[in-house]
């Protein structure tokens, strides 16, 4: 089993070592990054490129690890059992699976996402530390444990919103996606457009790491901005010879709303073209 | 070989511990990647052992010394400029006449004193984006007439597309917890600062509770409890004006990720030091003042309490009443200081200067003895332990 990258998603050489060494070790890889980056999707496509099944668990501030194991639906059986329901004497029936306990049944190994784990509570991490390590869990309701019979590749993502435990991370893999160079991103866009005009990418790669580059912009551009963008501009059929515009009025690139998502960084962005205007007529 | 690697990155103070070492002993036994490809063994090294993108750019310094002569490669590490390889690149292309022009600039090794300065220069102007504004640009060397095609130096191009070593690039050196701040890192330690509490409206079902107290009645008793908040509360003080220009951006990046943490901010504007009235809008500051008395009564002992400042001024303005540059202050700066340090037990002072010039300052060392030694630099680890500290 090893990962090498998909016909839709480029995998930088770091990130093939680490997700190699995750399956091999059949340890957690922890997945950290810019947003935009692809974080989400490389578990898509790590299970895509191994034909494995993926489990996703979205981790949102209110969840807890307990859920991911299994839940006991206390009050539906309180209910049952006032109504002489006959389910209510196999406590089975008001346990539900977690998506943990999912992945740990499944009968090919499967792709477990943890899906922006830094979203939870500071402890979720530790109270995920032997289920995660050992891969397996006890169930007090039935008293059977269960054991993960094809270890899950686990890859969590995180937003760098809280720090993670160290007992947490010394389990498990990491890597950070940098920002993609612009070699790199142009085979991202080539991926998603293969269609797309050579003279258009590199215009538009200019204006976008340019604005990456603007002094005091408070949201940069990332990559999955940059891809919607190119598609408008794909769409409305921009021609390249408008993103090279070098008159000083047309500064704003066209259709930036997908670039810019901050009205700040606009009238930021605008106040510049202003001032490089002022310049150039100087100049001039 | 590699367990003087992992000493190395243990003396270098990053956090790795045996079992990521022996998880990496286990990824080579396995042979996830191919052993005797260097690359391959750093990418995997760094992903068993380095858990927090601001330790990165360590680790790569650190694999670059312990391996250092692995790989060929020509020069020296990219943080450094090749001396040697510069005077041979120079000697090979400048005509005679040029060499003694060179001399009566100072010889070579004033050359190179100026060549570093150059390079340090741009690199700066560079990060700070003046491409916009349109300056930049110059090579560092075009004005000594040397071929430019040469050298290069300090240009990203070439540099990536020389043989340079993949660690020796060190592209994650803006992560690094010792340098400069941006907003998001700043976040990132501001966050060590959370006090979690259940206060104020219950809206949150209390299942626990409700089966407890269902059991013990007999009939379904439901309990609510209140959601959980952050529940640290802040007062910030920044210094402004004078010497403190040198670091508003630093400031500025410190305070939007200080409002975005905290939900409980109050934030007010100082100059040099604490007297008897701060202010709020630095337009109207001599109208709008608060006088800190007010400011003492009205906060609770549980806000925690961050100064920044330099601390940087004449021992006068702390030490005597009317010692301050601005107006005759009645009472020492010291006064006011020690009045706020008495009722805010958990308060810190954050330095836009490095540690190491804080003993030269007397100022400085006089604010540090106020605030019991609780002064740490305006740094990502320095916010860290401030943080640390105040949630003590």
């Amino acid at each position: 089993m090893k990962f090498e990258g998909t016909s839709s998603y480029i995998a930088t050489e770091d990130l093939k070592v680490a997700v190699n060494a995750a399956i091999t070790l059949e340890r957690p890889i922890i997945v950290k990054g810019e947003p935009g980056t692809g974080k989400t999707m490389l578990a898509h496509e790590v299970a895509q490129s191994l034909g494995a099944e993926i489990i996703t668990w979205h981790i949102k501030s209110t969840t807890k690890a307990q859920q991911g194991l299994y839940e006991y639906d206390a009050v539906t059986r309180l209910r049952d059992s006032q109504l002489g329901d006959e389910k209510v004497k196999d406590i089975k029936n008001y346990i539900s699976k977690g998506k943990l306990w999912n992945a740990f049944e499944s009968n090919k190994r499967p792709v477990l996402l943890i899906d922006e784990i830094d979203k939870a509570d500071i402890e979720f991490p530790n109270d995920l530390l032997l289920e995660l390590d050992k891969m397996e869990f006890f169930v007090y309701e039935t008293g059977e444990t269960i054991k993960a019979e094809n270890r899950p590749i686990v890859i969590i993502t995180s937003n760098n919103e809280k720090e993670l435990p160290d007992a947490f991370l010394r389990r498990c893999f990491f890597h950070y996606i940098k920002f993609p160079d612009p070699d790199t991103m142009e085979e991202i866009v080539n991926v998603h457009y293969p269609e797309i005009k050579k003279d258009l990418i590199q215009e538009a790669f200019k204006i976008f790491y340019d604005i990456r580059e603007v002094p005091g912009i408070k949201k940069k551009p990332s990559t999955s901005e940059l891809i919607d963008w190119l598609k408008l501009l794909m769409t409305d059929d921009v021609d390249a010879k408008i993103l090279r515009e070098k008159d000083p009025k047309k500064l704003i690139p066209p259709l930036h709303g997908a670039l810019l998502k901050n009205e700040q960084d606009v009238h930021l962005f605008e106040r510049l073209a202003f001032i490089s205007r002022r310049e150039n007529e100087n100049l001039e | 070989m590699f367990i003087n690697f992992f000493f190395d990155l243990k003396q270098a103070s990053l956090p790795v511990s045996l079992k990521e070492y022996l998880m990496l002993m286990e990824a080579m036994n396995k042979r996830v990647v191919d052993s005797f490809n260097v690359n391959d063994f750093y990418y995997l090294s760094r992903s068993a052992l380095v858990k927090d993108e601001r330790y990165l750019d360590k680790f790569d310094r650190v694999f670059g010394h312990s391996f250092k002569g692995l790989e060929n490669s020509e020069g020296e590490t990219e943080k450094e400029i090749p001396e040697e390889w510069l005077k041979l690149m120079g000697q090979k292309y400048l005509t005679d006449e040029e060499k003694k022009m060179v001399e009566s600039l100072g010889g070579w090794d004033k050359l190179m004193e100026t060549l570093k300065q150059r390079l340090e220069e741009q690199k700066k102007r560079h990060q700070g984006g003046s491409k916009w504004i349109g300056t930049g640009g110059t090579s560092p060397f075009g004005a000594y007439g040397y071929n430019p095609e040469g050298i290069r130096i300090g240009q990203k191009e070439s540099r990536s597309k020389k043989a340079v070593k993949v660690w020796d690039k060190r592209e994650f050196s803006n992560l690094d917890g010792d340098v400069e701040l941006g907003t998001r890192n700043i976040k990132v330690a501001l966050r060590r600062l959370r006090k979690f509490a259940r206060e104020g409206v219950e809206t949150e079902l209390d299942l626990d509770n409700t089966i407890k107290s269902t059991a013990h009645k007999g009939y379904i008793d439901v309990k609510m409890m209140p959601e959980r908040r952050n529940k640290i509360k802040v007062l910030l003080f920044f210094d402004v004006g004078g010497s403190m220009d040198a670091h508003v951006k630093i400031c500025e990046e410190l305070f939007s990720a200080a409002r975005t943490e905290f939900k409980h901010m109050e934030y007010f504007y100082y100059h040099n030091c604490l007297y008897d009235a701060v202010w709020k809008d630095n337009k109207r500051r001599y109208n709008e003042n608060i006088k800190t008395w007010d400011l003492l009564h009205k906060y609770p002992s549980d806000y925690k309490v961050i100064f920044v400042g330099d601390a940087e001024m004449s021992p006068y303005e702390i030490t005597y009443p009317g010692g301050s540059v601005e107006f005759w202050n009645e009472e020492s700066g010291e006064t006011w200081l020690t009045r706020l340090l008495n009722i805010y037990e958990n308060a810190i002072w954050l330095n836009p200067i490095p540690e190491r010039y804080w003993d030269r300052i007397s100022s400085a060392s006089i604010i540090k003895q106020i605030f019991s030694d609780r002064m740490f630099p305006l740094t990502i680890e320095g916010i860290d332990q401030a943080m640390r500290e105040l949630n003590k």
